[in-house]
């Protein structure tokens, strides 16, 4: 990744026949996906459905049993796939290292790789802080910050790499409702900034239909179907509308 | 602890073959390197004292009783350099730095920092285990060459304050400095320059295989600390075979 070429714009994804089994147990059972260049793609789908497993795959972090993951054409697997493409995962509990300051935690990638001057990564630090609205934070240690500014943290410290893939692993879980609308924009201003392409897995149902151009369903490790938000809503599936409209049911006076 | 003795090897050479990148990661090697002299020098010291005093009580009135009392100071002396100093130092460091590595490194890994260095493309290896090893391959010679003078000491005071023995300090360290000779002082060190590998690698490959929460990281810190004792003692007998026919041919 650190020797990535200069170009921001977004890549393509293909997923083709991905599956994944833990201890005899298939979590991933055939998985395909397409996502296009720029898009911002949302897989949605009840908790352990197999969305962070996926995740786990697209990233490299996690070897399939079988199938394959294509960036721009070329294999997640292939050795030189981290020096062509740069790719970033906003984890769910944000990762910072504890250990470290919340700028140096967005410098990390910079300082590691030797990319810049510690001045220039002082500066870069500050804009990308400053573009998740955290300018404020940079001496801050993680312990120190809420859920939300951990995760715009994480996002700042993803910007940072100038990533054509970013993805996101539950981006507003243990959010309030105001903190989730301000991730969704960031994620929605990131994409028409720099054109990358973000994939998302989510269960928020207002996040996913508020940012996503297309949208796949994802249950017990298959995908159960893919289409615009509008095709999703209208979707006839029982499962799916299940999951769409789950509502408390409470009998009032 | 066999099941992943291939595992904590690979590491090992993993480690070494991430050699050429210690320069750049110099400033965390001082950063533990300090953490562990920090966290280790008082209680070496205290542990040492006390080592060297028990040597000096158990064997001293004995000797005493032969008419050897010119000899107490060769038996403690040689006995704290060539297999007290290293072993007790290494157990001490196990327990307090080892288990400190493994569960620092274990709890990155189940809250994901790790996988967040490799996201970054940052090698866990160069950044996270080659700088506790170096600290502490370099630290702990270091120590047990504190402790072995420490523990000197500590024979010394008791030799002379015990009113069984009553040996004056002149005597007890011309007594040592005919007996111990500086091969003796070696065979410790180089013996706790092995012994800080296996206590950094073994420690570090269980942080870096903690599965699960705060449970899993106690289970690391646990296995890190018996695992590291018993492959330090194991190889200290191997160490001794060899490095008595090296070193005192």
């Amino acid at each position: 990744m650190n020797t990535a070429n200069g170009t921001s714009s977004g890549v393509s994804l293909v997923v083709r026949g991905l599956r994944k089994s833990f201890d005899g147990q298939e979590v991933l059972k055939g998985l395909d996906l397409d996502v296009k260049p720029g898009e911002i793609f949302v897989i949605m789908g009840p908790s352990g459905s197999g969305k962070s497993v996926l995740l786990k795959h697209l990233i490299g972090l996690e070897p399939a049993d079988a199938g394959e993951i294509l960036v721009n054409g070329e294999s997640i697997t292939s050795p030189e796939i981290a020096a062509k493409y740069r790719m970033a995962l906003v984890f769910q509990s944000g990762a910072l290292l504890s250990s470290l300051t919340v700028g140096e935690n967005v410098g990390l990638y910079l300082s590691e790789h030797r990319l810049k001057t510690p001045e220039e990564i002082r500066a870069i630090v500050a804009e990308k802080l400053a573009a998740v609205g955290l300018a404020d934070a940079i001496d801050k240690t993680p312990a120190e910050l809420s859920g939300g500014m951990k995760k715009r943290v994480a996002i700042a410290r993803a910007l940072v790499i100038e990533p054509q893939l970013i993805l996101y692993d539950e981006p507003t879980s243990e959010l309030d409702p105001l903190s989730s609308v301000v991730i969704g924009e960031e994620i929605l201003s990131l994409n028409q900034r720099t054109g990358v392409t973000s994939l998302l897995v989510s269960h928020d149902r207002d996040l996913a239909f508020g940012v996503a151009d297309r949208i796949a369903i994802i249950f017990e490790g298959v995908i159960l179907t893919i289409g615009t938000p509008d095709e999703i809503r209208n979707f006839k599936d029982p499962k799916v509308q299940k999951f769409l409209h789950a509502d408390f049911k409470r009998d009032r006076p | 602890m066999f099941d992943n003795i291939g595992q904590i090897i690979l590491l090992f050479w993993r480690t070494l073959a991430a050699l050429p990148h210690a320069w750049r990661q110099r400033q965390k090697v001082f950063e533990q390197f300090f953490e562990i002299g920090n966290a280790s020098l008082l209680m070496v010291c205290v542990l040492s004292f006390f080592i060297g005093a028990t040597i000096a009580l158990v064997t001293g009135p004995v000797m005493v009783e032969r008419s050897l009392s010119s000899a107490v100071g060769g038996v403690v002396g040689y006995a704290i350099a060539k297999e007290l100093a290293p072993i007790m130092m290494a157990i001490l460091i196990a327990g307090r730095i080892g288990s400190a590595m493994a569960a620092e490194i274990g709890s990155m890994r189940v809250y994901q920092e790790v996988d967040a260095l490799r996201t970054m493309n940052i090698n866990p290896i160069h950044y996270l285990v080659l700088p506790r090893v170096l600290a502490i391959a370099i630290a702990l010679p270091m120590l047990v060459t504190v402790s072995i003078l420490v523990g000197w000491f500590g024979g010394a005071v008791v030799a002379n304050c015990n009113n069984l023995m009553g040996i004056p300090f002149k005597v007890f360290f011309a007594d040592l400095r005919d007996v111990v000779e500086l091969q003796d002082v070696l065979h410790g060190l180089i013996k706790s320059f092995f012994f800080s590998l296996i206590i950094g690698v073994v420690s570090c490959h269980q942080g870096l295989t903690t599965i699960g929460g705060p449970r899993g990281i106690g289970r690391s810190v646990t296995k890190a600390v018996v695992n590291s004792i018993v492959l330090v003692v194991f190889t200290d007998y191997i160490l001794t075979l060899l490095l008595t026919r090296i070193l005192h041919k």
